[in-house]
């Protein structure tokens, strides 16, 4: 284990920021911390490097008890979301900075930052100050200083997020593959499902301060333990609603019913949570046993070749991504199918009961 | 483009052109009518040219002025400067404290220069003065309306009191808008507080202080009543700053000539150290 946190806890006054939290990650492991804002992302990650304290629990790191060991003797490096770079040093002086700081040879650091920078892309502009750089080469800069310093452990506090969107996905694929040759255990934080999931490695997702779920991100997004994994990892969000369990069939609406999966038949009559997301509902009827619903639609989006439509349902106000060009107009009642073969089961606590692919066998 | 005319839009510039005739122009121009002409009152002028403007330039008494100017203004930059940074420095940056430094930070901007002046002129007298009093107390000899040195001190003082809480205002606001993240990414490097301050804080506070520079330039090098009300520029010329000089010079001898032609000369070099100033900003800016 790279990382360890045993049962910490972060309270700040009288707020509390992180509930009692047991995490631990491989070493070398690319892991995505994954919540909404104010889900603790950045609080976890701030513990990791010894920037706060734990206010109960400990932090181990390589099997060494790290708790109060302060951050700069920790081996950590830490990218923001900001573009955190020395405004008054050249691009090769922010690089070259922490090992300055560690007191390596000026070979030895020529030779380091001219390698970093050579894979970064960043040797012709050596010479620039930080406020000559777009905001790419800012971030790839700050980027290099982390890389640079070869610490075991790397914390990446959704550093694209204030990039736009081309140099998002372009640096997106790249940092898996710049982080996998260091053998650096990497925390990175975002609150984009997409990206976690185009990331890949594992993935904690976060709830108001509790880790609701970690494992190997596409099985958490294939199947999340609970409801709040489920919100949590899906985008556009994941439409829930409460149905009704009678005999053999599950009843959303009046008119929406549906017989129960064979892994559900011998559930207790009651109310259940489904969950599903947003492309398995269209206004077309694919799937064999999609369920026909009406809506009312709220906003009809059209992107391209999708068309991602905001409708009511009852008291639930649900998502549709599908195919092709369909513009609704406010107010206009819809006829969508439901896949049902695709719906997640919660029980009333919220915990997963079935989940496709495992209903189907 | 194409501009298209539109007579209407006149209308709206004319009062502002009326404004800026009234309060800039026509008194200007009035005092460019001064300096180059000998009146002996009735209004009748002669034709002087540059005389004036030559007499003012050779005379001794602007040359020593305009010294004592440079000088009092470059002492108080040295000491504001550097101790406005100090003291945003030490203030809080967040919690209950940072409005209450904040209005008494303020405070002493809030008062009128005349108030100023006539506060430390009672404050200081050396034998009924708390400040005066307690000084000479100390056994060191003290007397502002007497000494030279003394005199400039308490001017020096009195204007660090007044002003430094403009530039604490200005660099406190600079050292707010940096984000938290970079004294963390700092503290993971390992970097020392002097480091964070050389490479982090002042240039990121570098824009504020050099409007803080400026506006300190241009205030302290045209003052005039806090040293009047103080110490009448006195004792003998000491205290003399070149706009007391001016008045001096105009109101007190009523040469109207010279005092127009001073005038002059003394707004052409405010206006050029501000332009150098200005140029070296947009030249930072533009990088």
């Amino acid at each position: 284990m790279a990382i360890e946190l045993k049962n910490v806890t972060r309270q700040v006054g009288a707020d509390t920021h992180i509930y009692e939290t047991n995490l631990s990650f491989d070493k070398g492991g690319f892991n995505v911390l994954l919540g909404t804002t104010l889900s603790g992302k950045t609080t976890l990650l701030r513990l990791m490097a010894g920037l706060e304290r734990p206010s109960s629990g400990e932090v181990w790191f390589d099997g060494k008890d790290v708790t109060g060991v302060p951050v700069q003797r920790r081996g950590v490096s830490m990218v923001y979301q900001q573009f955190i770079n020395y405004p008054n040093f050249t691009v090769f002086d922010n690089i070259a900075s922490p090992l300055r700081v560690a007191g390596i040879s000026h070979g030895q650091i020529s030779q380091r930052v001219e390698k970093i920078s050579e894979l970064l892309k960043l040797t012709p502009l050596l010479e620039r100050l930080p406020s000559e750089l777009s905001g790419g080469q800012q971030q790839r800069t700050a980027l290099a200083r982390a890389l640079v310093k070869n610490a075991p452990l790397v914390l990446l506090d959704e550093p694209l997020a204030n990039l736009d969107y081309k140099l998002r996905e372009e640096l997106r694929d790249e940092l898996p593959r710049l982080f996998m040759d260091t053998g650096a255990t990497v925390v990175y934080a975002t609150s984009e499902p997409l990206e976690a999931l185009m990331l890949g490695g594992y993935t904690a997702t976060l709830h108001q301060g509790r880790v609701t779920q970690y494992g190997p991100t596409p099985t958490i997004y294939r199947k999340p333990n609970n409801l709040l994994s489920a919100r949590v990892f899906s985008a556009p969000p994941i439409n829930t609603a409460t149905i009704q369990k009678e005999g053999g069939t599950f009843r959303l609406t009046d008119s929406a019913t549906w017989p129960a999966p064979d892994a559900l038949r011998q559930l207790k009559n009651g109310p259940y949570t489904i969950g599903i997301r947003p492309h398995h509902i269209s206004v077309e009827s694919h799937a064999a046993g999609a369920v026909s619903i009406n809506g009312i639609v709220q906003i009809a989006e059209i992107s391209g070749s999708e068309s991602i439509i905001h409708f009511h349902i009852e008291d639930n106000s649900w998502i549709s991504e599908c195919r092709g060009i369909h513009p609704y107009k406010v107010g206009e009642s819809a006829r969508l199918y439901l896949d049902v073969s695709r719906c997640f089961y919660f029980n009333p606590d919220g915990e997963l009961i079935a989940h496709p692919g495992a209903a189907d066998g | 483009m194409n501009k298209t005319a539109n007579s209407k839009a006149w209308l709206f510039v004319i009062p502002m052109v009326v404004l800026v005739a009234f309060n800039a122009l026509i008194p200007l121009m009035t005092v460019v009518n001064y300096s180059v002409q000998e009146t002996f009152g009735d209004n009748v002028f002669f034709w002087e040219g540059m005389k004036w403007f030559e007499q003012v330039l050779r005379s001794d008494r602007f040359h020593e002025s305009f010294l004592r100017q440079f000088a009092f203004t470059g002492m108080i930059l040295l000491i504001e400067i550097p101790l406005g940074i100090l003291v945003a420095l030490s203030m809080p940056r967040k919690g209950p404290w940072v409005s209450v430094c904040l209005v008494l930070m303020a405070l002493p901007l809030l008062i009128p220069w005349n108030v100023v002046g006539a506060m430390w002129n009672i404050f200081a007298l050396p034998d009924t003065g708390l400040l005066g009093r307690m000084i000479n107390g100390l056994g060191i000899h003290y007397n502002f309306t007497q000494g030279p040195v003394a005199a400039w001190a308490t001017t020096v003082v009195m204007d660090v009191w007044h002003w430094t809480s403009l530039v604490v205002l200005l660099a406190y606001a600079g050292l707010c808008s940096i984000p938290e993240a970079y004294y963390q990414a700092a503290k993971i490097d390992g970097a020392s507080a002097w480091a964070v301050f050389r490479h982090i804080q002042l240039p990121k506070m570098k824009r504020v202080l050099t409007i803080a520079i400026l506006l300190r330039f241009m205030d302290s090098f045209m003052i005039y009543t806090e040293p009047f009300v103080l110490t009448g520029g006195g004792p003998g010329n000491t205290t003399t700053f070149l706009s007391i000089d001016l008045v001096k010079i105009a109101l007190g001898q009523f040469d109207l000539g010279p005092a127009a032609a001073m005038s002059l000369i003394y707004f052409l070099i405010v206006l050029l150290v501000c332009w150098i100033f200005y140029t070296l900003m947009m030249r930072g800016e533009a990088k």
